[in-house]
């Protein structure tokens, strides 16, 4: 059973989505400028806003019992995936069919990527299928910048190696600005493997650009060079950068990083650069702690906080298929 | 057959000077302006141009054998004519790798019947460039290798540099290094810094290559060796280089023009022809290597010509070849960051690209003389261009260059006499 808002918020998108129609046949330009979305830097507020906005209105469709609109009919996504991946490629392949698009999957494996072939051919094979939009997840960074000058459809980062994941810090802004009303002047701290992460570069690009403070911790070792220079702080010390924040974001670590001599051991890695429950109290009463996923329980963030009250990792899951529904309803409209 | 170059203005050793220059069966018969039998010579008039020795370029890859759908020594050596260049080396990392006198033998051979400008064959240090057995250095030389390098790969175990250095100083032939500490690189693809952070790239720290500069010209001034450095990039390479030099190691030193002018910045937008290595770096090591080049701690301007088939540049940054097709861009690339400010005049730029590398390596010619090679390059100072790689004559069209404008460029190459850049192409 809707309840009363659910059903006039849900009129109200209704009126929202037409009224974008209409702007979209040349009446009014559309605030969203993008035809890519490869990374958040050099993204404007505005367009990080209407993305943000008609999240809001998407969010309400999946909170309903007909998860369905059809916003994307007509329109083929194809996710092109060369690394694994549990939330980002399904939320997209939902996001794409609650909105009665197609959605197909290809991953590097089971293509003729196995057999040698080359990004730029893969590429230019997908978007000759008609597709619209090509999402893509891969391990070298530029890869979709690679993509998009070969290809006619838009292009989605869905995380390329060690630059960006754009999705990831859009639904992460979303949380923050639906759980605390805002996010500029919040004080964000993310702490943990910030050379490898693509989430904290996106996050850094997203949320300085919308007004909030961050502030990056973790060992040295993780830390990539000159990283204050781009308008954030940088410390070592994960207290420090904790204490007073409005929001703790851990970022994974991939074990094999201590293989390759950048932290001596997790027992180590857990105590000093980790998210405990300890530490967590420096941080505002109430501050929201995420965490991008998968996570590696009692090493970057404890199991306590991970599934205490304040985690909204739970949330950020459902907020990630919001957004992508509002990236691709976007990104599709301004592309006729 | 004479060719009678006036109206120019012709480099010399002690300066620039208005005169005439006469070709003569291929060589340089009158130089000023006196001494001229000009009698039917053909005219080139040389109005507002440099009249200067050709280019000579110490560090170039021409990929052949081996690697001709990279390039061949009969494109690589028209690109360099178009470039100035009358004498090119050539590096070692064909197919197979130039480690015996039959390979130098197959490249001069070649060069001779196919290229249009002189070729100088570089020798491989170690067999196979695998850092471990020496080349025959001996028969190297003997058949025409000019120097010996495993360009392209560091010799990684040090007792094996100091070998290759102790046996080369046996026949007086340069051994030029490629620093770069390949656990330091550790997979990188751009100069590590704000760039490489911004990027999300993994870096190339500096100390890759400082670190083996200075291991090699400690190595060098032990045993008393000659040592060359190729590709200096950073600021702190050539304080090393400045520091052994001061001691009085027999050490000499390279950079290329895209040192001088390109920085990682422009690796934003991930376009593969900026990938080189060593990488680019800021703008404040290209201060110090202008610096460098001006105090003379930096010898010379060598191009580390690179050129690549687009099929190894049209992939993702990390995983695309590296290297920068150099020839055709070399001297307008060097005038912009050099002459154009103000940093050096024409004929100290010029001496750079001609008579100093020619003494680093004994080759003929970098010098106007009468009865020498007339190997010359005609210069247009104020010409002002912009870069279009689709027009290069190289295979390679792989420039960072491309869209540029630059000012400088060459109008005429004479090698031996002969025409072989005309401007029209």
């Amino acid at each position: 059973m809707w309840s009363h808002t659910t059903i006039s918020k849900k009129l109200y998108l209704w009126s929202e989505i037409r009224g974008l129609e209409e702007k979209s046949k040349g009446v009014v330009t559309l605030a969203f400028s993008q035809k890519h979305l490869l990374g958040l830097r050099g993204v404007s507020a505005d367009d990080i806003n209407e993305i943000l906005n008609t999240a809001d209105l998407m969010k309400v469709i999946l909170a309903s019992n007909n998860k369905k609109t059809p916003h994307l009919q007509g329109k083929t996504v194809l996710t092109v995936f060369y690394e694994n991946s549990t939330r980002t490629r399904l939320s997209f392949e939902l996001a794409s069919k609650y909105m009665g698009g197609v959605a197909a999957n290809m991953s590097a494996s089971g293509s003729s990527v196995a057999k040698g072939e080359s990004l730029v051919d893969t590429a230019r094979t997908l978007d000759r299928m008609a597709s619209d939009v090509l999402i893509l997840r891969h391990p070298m960074t530029g890869a979709p910048h690679l993509m998009a000058q070969h290809v006619k459809a838009s292009v989605i980062n869905a995380g390329d190696g060690t630059n960006e994941h754009p999705t990831q810090a859009l639904l992460d802004m979303f949380t923050m600005k639906e759980k605390l009303g805002r996010i500029a002047g919040l004080k964000v701290a993310i702490v943990g493997d910030v050379m490898h992460s693509r989430v904290a570069r996106s996050n850094l690009w997203g949320l300085t650009t919308m007004g909030a403070s961050v502030t990056f911790a973790g060992p040295p070792t993780l830390l990539p060079p000159e990283l204050a220079a781009a308008g954030c702080g940088v410390t070592e010390c994960v207290d420090d950068a904790v204490r007073g924040a409005d929001v703790v974001m851990g970022l994974r670590i991939q074990l094999e990083r201590q293989q390759k001599g950048l932290f001596p051991s997790v027992r180590e890695y857990h105590k000093l650069f980790g998210l405990t429950q300890e530490r967590i109290k420096l941080a505002k009463k109430d501050a929201l702690v995420m965490h991008p996923g998968p996570m590696n329980r009692g090493v970057e963030i404890s199991s306590f906080v991970a599934d205490a009250p304040e985690s909204v990792i739970d949330e950020q899951v459902t907020n990630g298929v919001a957004v992508r529904m509002a990236l691709l309803f976007l990104l599709t409209r301004n592309n006729g | 057959m004479k060719i009678l170059i006036q109206n120019g203005d012709l480099v010399l050793p002690d300066g620039i000077k208005k005169g005439k220059l006469l070709i003569e069966d291929g060589k340089i018969a009158a130089l000023g302006d006196s001494g001229f039998e000009t009698g039917d010579a053909e005219v080139v008039d040389a109005t507002g141009l440099l009249v200067s020795p050709g280019l000579i370029d110490l560090h170039s890859h021409l990929r052949e054998p081996g690697f001709e759908y990279k390039e061949t020594i009969a494109t690589g050596t028209r690109a360099a004519a178009k470039g100035g260049f009358t004498s090119v080396c050539c590096m070692a990392n064909t197919k197979p790798v130039n480690d015996t006198a039959a390979v130098t033998e197959l490249i001069r051979l070649k060069a001779e019947r196919e290229g249009v400008v002189r070729v100088y064959p570089i020798g491989a240090a170690t067999k196979g460039l695998k850092g471990e057995e020496l080349a025959e250095m001996g028969e190297l030389k003997e058949s025409g290798a000019v120097a010996v390098s495993d360009d392209g790969k560091s010799i990684a175990d040090a007792n094996r540099m100091r070998l290759a250095l102790t046996y080369a100083s046996h026949f007086g032939l340069p051994v030029v290094n490629h620093p770069e500490d390949l656990n330091l690189t550790n997979n990188g693809a751009m100069n590590e810094g704000y760039w490489s952070t911004v990027l999300g790239l993994s870096g190339i720290t500096r100390a890759a290559e400082e670190t083996i500069i200075a291991r090699d010209c400690h190595l060098a001034a032990l045993v008393n060796a000659r040592l060359h450095v190729a590709h200096v990039s950073t600021a702190g390479g050539a304080d090393i280089v400045r520091y052994y030099k001061a001691k009085g190691a027999n050490i000499t030193a390279e950079t290329a023009p895209h040192y001088l002018y390109a920085t990682d910045e422009w690796v934003d937008g991930y376009d593969t022809s900026t990938r080189v290595s060593p990488p680019l770096r800021t703008k404040d090591d290209a201060a110090s290597l202008i610096a460098a080049l001006k105090d003379g701690t930096i010898d010379c301007i060598a191009t580390d010509h690179a050129p690549h088939h687009i099929d190894d540049k049209n992939l993702e940054y990390a995983l695309a070849s590296t290297g920068i097709s150099g020839f055709e861009t070399a001297l307008g690339v060097c005038w912009t960051a050099l002459v154009v400010p103000g940093h050096m005049k024409p004929e100290e730029l010029l001496s750079c690209m001609t008579s100093a590398p020619a003494k680093l390596f004994s080759l003929p010619g970098g010098t106007l003389a009468v009865g020498e090679p007339a190997d010359v390059a005609l210069i247009d100072p104020s010409a002002e261009w912009v870069v279009d790689s689709s027009s290069f004559l190289s295979k390679g069209k792989n420039t960072p260059f491309n869209g540029k404008k630059l000012t400088g460029r060459v109008a005429r190459t004479f090698v031996g006499g002969v025409c072989v850049y005309d401007g029209s192409v």
